[in-house]
């Protein structure tokens, strides 16, 4: 490695690469969009463009924390094993806590309460074991999706744990309610990227990530505390995996061995796809959101056609991930 | 998991035989191999093998079962080659995750004298298996086909939720669309929900999105069918059309019996096949019956009427 390589980087940058680079993301939303309005009429009615946003919503939030994490150089495979963990005792929790608490409110914040909990120390005990017990993320990460997606195939016996019907009924308006029209799932989901923005690029902590994420022997000299900041970004993802968990057991009121599987894969790609780099040391929140709704996207203008057999979905997903990360990749100089 | 399984399949066991002397001249090991349970389907068939393996063991004390639940072919392959060489297993019932990648490793088994009995779904060569017990597939499209002319004698629009590109849902789906040819039934699209509640879900939300005039709706599966349910309640078109889902799930049985128009009926096609597969194997030692051949059970439709005879409160699926 050349020791002048860094130096050359940012002094190459012009005007014109770094729009594209940025823009990118953007670039492959709009044409999206635009194959989405020519394929369907209905394609921007308000019902779809919120049905899309509001089940995109689970991975965003997931995302968002995702990308402290590949920020700072980590990553977290457990996270959609972790979802349905989560789901799966809020669901149990919530339950077992009826004949105390009666069909209400009080059941369903304790099952929150729950949830968030459980996500912290399963963020606490990730980091822990990455930070502390110096074992590699994706190893730590592998070993804890097997660990969760089998807790909860045991937990609901193989089948599928569900919450009491009346407790449902109460909390279901998380999901399917909101805001002056929008609901609550966006607006959460708005709320938590905002956040993620504001700490990622206003506050001393998002800028450790990118500095740990570049370069970690750097960042120790600089005295940085680098097990900490790794140790907050998995608490914070396990925290933000739960707070996703919370909108989505109202909205089928289950949890079983399929619930989130893939996930975390999604929100991998979607933090990819926003321009956050997999090696770590630069990180896009806004971006991610973007990616986020491009997969959400993809999902919906394949169920909105006919043209494409559904057995070539995938191939179609594929497809738009990788223009997506081509049109935004840093051009070599020519 | 599979661990915690295993121990418990094995505690079953020896309550169930009580300290029967293993080396006993006269005793018959069967071999039960099941995929992990993965879904609810699955979870069933794991439900439904260990509950008759404690039942059966406790009735033939000479008999003794080993059970293994796999979580993918190479484990499953390896589980069925242990019970040959170690436990020395007479017959083997199983039910394979992927039948082609099966079929060379259960056919060493029958090669090696075993009883074999395949489950569920069919190997990728004929003549390997001694029994062959299974739903009917092709049945399951055709009485759904039978039940959506009956209910829509006009004709009108419906949409389909199919499961994986996998061969089970080529065989419902064919029967159906055979089924429904010749009426004036329209199927607007289809696409595949996975068999999965969240996909079923999205898939039905913009289904939903795209056609204002839907009657029909058919979910292959009772796991998209709920996920559907949601989209559909949220959409507030509940009162538009009905929804036929398959499996005979317990909360797809519970709509029928409570007479939901949104699920009048539903279409068995039932986990507990395991368990008649098992029954039979063990007959073949106990009864000194024939039991070798095909037994096929039927997709039955299963209403308002009838469905008292599939609930079973005790079911995870």
């Amino acid at each position: 490695m050349s020791v002048s390589a860094p130096e050359i980087a940012p002094k190459a940058r012009t005007g014109l690469k770094l729009d594209l680079k940025t823009v990118g993301p953007l670039v492959a939303l709009a044409l999206l969009v635009l194959l989405g309005i020519g394929l369907n009429e209905n394609f921007l009615s308000y019902n779809n463009l919120t049905n899309v946003l509001a089940r995109s919503s689970f991975i965003g939030i997931i995302a968002i924390g995702a990308t402290f994490v590949i920020t700072s150089g980590g990553l977290d495979l457990s996270v959609g094993s972790m979802a349905a963990v989560i789901a799966g005792v809020m669901i149990m929790v919530m339950n077992w806590l009826i004949p105390t608490f009666g069909i209400g409110w009080g059941v369903i914040l304790a099952g929150m309460a729950a949830g968030i909990l459980l996500g912290g120390v399963a963020g606490v005990g990730n980091g822990l074991m990455i930070t502390r017990g110096r074992i590699e993320a994706f190893i730590v990460t592998l070993g804890t999706m097997g660990i969760f997606r089998s807790l909860v195939t045991f937990l609901a016996d193989g089948g599928t744990l569900s919450l009491n019907f009346q407790v449902a009924d109460v909390y279901r308006p998380v999901y399917y309610d909101g805001l002056l029209g929008i609901p609550y799932p966006i607006l959460v989901f708005a709320l938590v990227a905002i956040g993620g923005e504001i700490v990622m690029r206003r506050t001393a902590f998002g800028r450790h990530c990118a500095a740990i994420g570049s370069n970690e022997q750097v960042a120790r000299y600089s005295s940085i505390n680098v097990d900490n900041v790794r140790l907050i970004t998995y608490i914070l993802q396990g925290v933000l995996v739960a707070v996703a968990v919370l909108l989505y057991v109202p909205r089928l009121g289950s949890a079983s061995s399929t619930t989130g599987v893939l996930w975390e894969l999604e929100a991998i790609a979607a933090v990819i796809i926003g321009g956050t780099t997999l090696k770590g040391g630069y990180g896009r929140v806004w971006g991610t959101v973007v990616g986020v709704i491009i997969l959400g996207l993809i999902g919906n203008i394949l169920n909105l056609q006919s043209f494409i057999s559904p057995y070539l979905n995938g191939a179609f997903q594929g497809v738009i991930i990788i223009l997506a990360v081509l049109l935004q990749r840093p051009r070599r100089a020519s | 998991m599979k661990l915690a399984k295993t121990l418990l399949a094995s505690a079953v066991l020896a309550t169930g035989l009580g300290g029967v002397a293993l080396a006993q001249d006269d005793t018959v090991t069967i071999g039960v191999s099941v995929p992990a349970a993965t879904h609810g389907w699955t979870g069933g068939v794991n439900y439904f093998a260990q509950q008759a393996i404690e039942r059966l063991g406790a009735t033939y004390p000479n008999v003794e079962y080993v059970f293994a639940s796999s979580p993918d072919s190479p484990k499953q392959i390896a589980d069925i080659e242990d019970m040959v060489s170690t436990r020395g297993i007479d017959a083997l019932v199983i039910l394979p995750g992927d039948p082609d990648a099966m079929t060379s490793a259960i056919k060493q088994v029958k090669d090696a004298g075993k009883f074999v009995t395949v489950v569920d779904r069919q190997l990728s060569i004929d003549g390997v298996e001694n029994l062959y017990v299974a739903g009917d597939n092709p049945g399951l499209g055709a009485n759904s086909a039978e039940y959506f002319k009956e209910a829509m004698p006009d004709g009108g629009n419906i949409v389909i939720l199919r499961g994986l590109p996998i061969p089970i849902d080529q065989q419902r789906f064919d029967a159906f669309m055979a089924g429904i040819e010749g009426s004036n039934i329209t199927v607007l699209d289809d696409e595949f929900a996975n068999w999965n509640r969240d996909d079923g879900f999205k898939v039905m939300q913009d289904f939903l999105t795209r056609f204002p005039d839907i009657k029909g709706v058919w979910a292959q599966d009772d796991d998209i069918a709920l996920g559907a349910i949601e989209a559909i309640r949220q959409a507030g078109r509940e009162s538009e059309m009905f929804i036929v889902g398959g499996a005979g799930m317990q909360q797809m049985l519970q709509r029928v019996q409570a007479g939901d128009a949104l699920v009048p009926v539903d279409v068995s096609y039932s986990p507990a096949m395991i368990a008649t597969a098992i029954e039979l194997t063990t007959s073949h030692f106990t009864g000194g019956i024939q039991v070798a051949g095909r037994y096929i059970l039927d997709s039955t439709l299963i209403t308002q009427d009838n469905v008292e005879g599939f609930l079973d409160a005790e079911s995870p699926f």
